[in-house]
């Protein structure tokens, strides 16, 4: 029998992309003591207990809110300014432009951890510590940055006639930035929100600094809990399956999108 | 209604892309700002939109000073060279959204988007997207867009620059029709002397982001006030040659260049054949000197029509041959000089060739380029 080279690859390549995501996926439905004891490739013991204890336990399903609460704050300002200021880079030529839109960019090379710190004592000296708000805006040093950068890559690509056409069609700004304009980028904002999103929501070290109770998200939850009450294997593995979860669905909308992206514009 | 533009220069970074220019419109008249690329055409034609600030001067619009209004409450349609329009929007839309703005009702908008529609031959594409069109029906769509505004003023900025030959040639008919049933100022910008010819009206001609002369079509056509006008508005563009007169002899030859310091005037060493006229005709009132003569390709000929048509041995270098017509490129004395005569003729390159010239052809230039005298039969136009 003929084998087909090709798709020998790919099976291959996707058991071992697949394998982590499909062990965390196994221990999940797995008991404690399965996990600790026995080598198996499927729940020998199947249980949604680990899921209904993340259901059921306020500590476990508020990090969830929390973190969401937080990303689309996150993702909402940064749009919000990401939006006019890309315009800005894209239309008009102003002192000192191109420098400043380098270093917009270089506010990303720094680690987060560099900025823990600072943000901590700034925000609880002005009392925002363990709001989600804080979180959001810490985000922002960073999604704000690279959403311009996107936006200002779809941006180009519109020709300005479009905008002054516009202007004599009758058009206020606003009007023309609603109406016409931003139908027009709207692969960009999607891409532009996608990259805010994930790294808000993947984002720890911050978004552990600055929360404690009210606030804390679900990633500080799950590593406090680990060190709290030993490991509980099975009940974070369903928390690490839980936080994938809207990632890829983030992913699954705008696949489309971001394909288009990643050619048209300069993620 | 009328344009006015009163000494409105524009100034980029310390460059003057504009100079100071003076020029008005008059109501339902075609304007056509003649041009090569890089002339200014569109600078001017952005100034008069207001689309930019220009650095000195006024623009009135019915003797009201506009220069510091906003686009938006202009009374003006304009049609770029690439074919804009709205992707997101229908074509209908697109053709719509002037009217949106000015809160028009559906059945106001209904009308006259599908008169405009119609008149464009959009008629059946009006729910597609414009993208999902021709390039000629784009642009049609911008045209209609633009008409349905019924605007004062009317910007077409090369609008047919950017089609196939075909397509050029339908819409070119197209835009008097449409000019005819506005009464509305039209500017209509274009590298094109044909175009301007086609169009008539009133043609600016423009060079280094000044207008050279202004004037009906027809008038700056036969009558060019200088040579870079003549250059402008011919294709291929004129030729030109020395001319002496002295007394009553006229010698054509020896080399003629424009824009430079007059040569010294020694003939006898020219390799060119002297080519002696007796004066006649609008010659005889010119005072003795140098000139630069100028005709256009069309006016030379390879027979001879006229016992008074001059002969000029050239060298045949290449010929274009665009099926009823035969471009002639040719060396005369160094000067390259193309020729423009009807039919297919089949002649040997690098070749001698006699061509001959009717004197009544001949345009008379200063040496600092300007006319002298027009020629004899261009008088009456």
């Amino acid at each position: 029998m003929k084998i087909n080279k090709s798709a020998c690859v790919m099976v291959l390549y996707i058991l071992f992309l697949m394998l982590p995501i499909y062990w965390l996926i196994n221990m999940s439905f797995k008991t404690n003591q399965d996990i600790l004891n026995s080598f198996s490739l499927w729940p020998n013991n199947f249980t949604f207990d680990n899921y209904i204890v993340i259901f059921t336990d306020p500590s476990w399903y508020k990090g969830y809110l929390n973190s969401i609460t937080y990303v689309v704050m996150n993702t909402l300002i940064s749009l919000a300014v990401a939006l006019p200021a890309a315009y800005a880079f894209s239309r008009y030529s102003f002192m000192g432009d191109k420098h400043l839109f380098f270093w917009l960019l270089s506010n990303r090379m720094a680690p987060p951890a560099v900025f823990a710190l600072p943000f901590f004592q700034l925000y609880s000296s002005v009392g925002l510590f363990d709001t989600h708000i804080a979180v959001a805006l810490a985000h922002t040093l960073f999604n704000v940055p690279l959403a311009v950068w996107i936006l200002e890559g779809f941006m180009r690509g519109v020709p300005k006639e479009i905008d002054e056409t516009a202007y004599i069609d009758g058009y206020g700004f606003f009007g023309f930035f609603r109406k016409i304009f931003m139908p027009l980028i709207a692969s960009g904002i999607g891409v532009a929100a996608f990259f805010c999103f994930m790294f808000s929501w993947v984002e720890l070290l911050l978004s552990r600094t600055l929360t404690s109770v009210d606030a804390k998200s679900i990633a500080a939850t799950m590593t406090r809990t680990a060190s709290a009450s030993g490991l509980d294997w099975g009940l974070l593995a369903a928390a690490g399956v839980l936080t994938i979860i809207p990632g890829a669905l983030v992913i699954y909308f705008v696949r489309n999108h971001i394909a288009k992206g990643f050619a048209l514009g300069r993620v | 209604m009328s344009l006015q533009l009163e000494n409105i220069s524009l100034s980029v970074d310390g460059q003057r892309h504009i100079h100071a220019t003076s020029l008005t419109l008059e109501k339902s008249t075609m304007n056509v700002l003649l041009g090569p690329t890089l002339s200014g055409k569109t600078s001017l034609m952005r100034l008069m939109a207001g689309l930019d600030m220009p650095t000195s001067g006024r623009i009135l619009w019915n003797g009201k000073d506009v220069t510091k209004t906003r686009v938006q409450d202009r009374d003006i349609a304009m049609v770029y060279q690439q074919f804009i329009n709205y992707p997101s929007m229908s074509v209908y839309e697109n053709i719509a959204s002037p009217l949106r703005i000015m809160r028009k009702n559906q059945n106001e908008i209904d009308k006259a988007v599908k008169k405009s529609a119609d008149l464009m031959k959009l008629g059946p594409y009006l729910h597609r997207k414009p993208l999902e069109l021709s390039g000629g029906q784009q642009q049609r769509c911008a045209l209609a867009r633009a008409l349905v505004k019924e605007s004062g003023l009317v910007l077409l900025d090369e609008p047919l620059a950017n089609l196939d030959y075909k397509l050029r040639e339908e819409l070119r008919a197209e835009i008097p029709k449409i000019f005819a049933e506005s009464g509305a100022i039209f500017v209509y910008a274009t590298t094109e002397p044909e175009e301007a010819l086609l169009l008539g009206g009133n043609t600016a001609t423009l060079h280094q982001g000044a207008i050279t002369q202004f004037n009906k079509t027809n008038q700056v056509y036969h009558q060019p006030q200088d040579t870079i006008t003549a250059k402008t508005f011919s294709n291929p563009p004129m030729n030109f040659l020395k001319l002496t007169k002295e007394g009553s002899s006229i010698t054509l030859g020896d080399k003629a260049h424009i824009n430079s310091e007059p040569k010294s005037l020694d003939i006898d060493k020219g390799s060119a054949d002297r080519h002696e006229l007796t004066t006649v005709g609008h010659f005889k009132h010119l005072p003795d000197g140098d000139y630069i003569a100028g005709f256009r390709s069309n006016h030379l000929e390879l027979h001879r029509h006229n016992p008074q048509s001059i002969a000029f041995t050239t060298t045949l270098d290449i010929t274009e041959i665009t099926g009823s017509e035969t471009f002639l490129h040719m060396n005369y004395d160094n000067d390259h000089w193309v020729g423009l005569v009807h039919g297919v003729h089949d002649l040997a390159l690098g070749e001698k060739l006699e061509v001959f010239l009717d004197p009544s052809h001949i345009y008379t230039f200063g040496l600092d380029g300007n006319i002298v005298a027009s020629a004899s039969y261009a008088k009456g136009i």
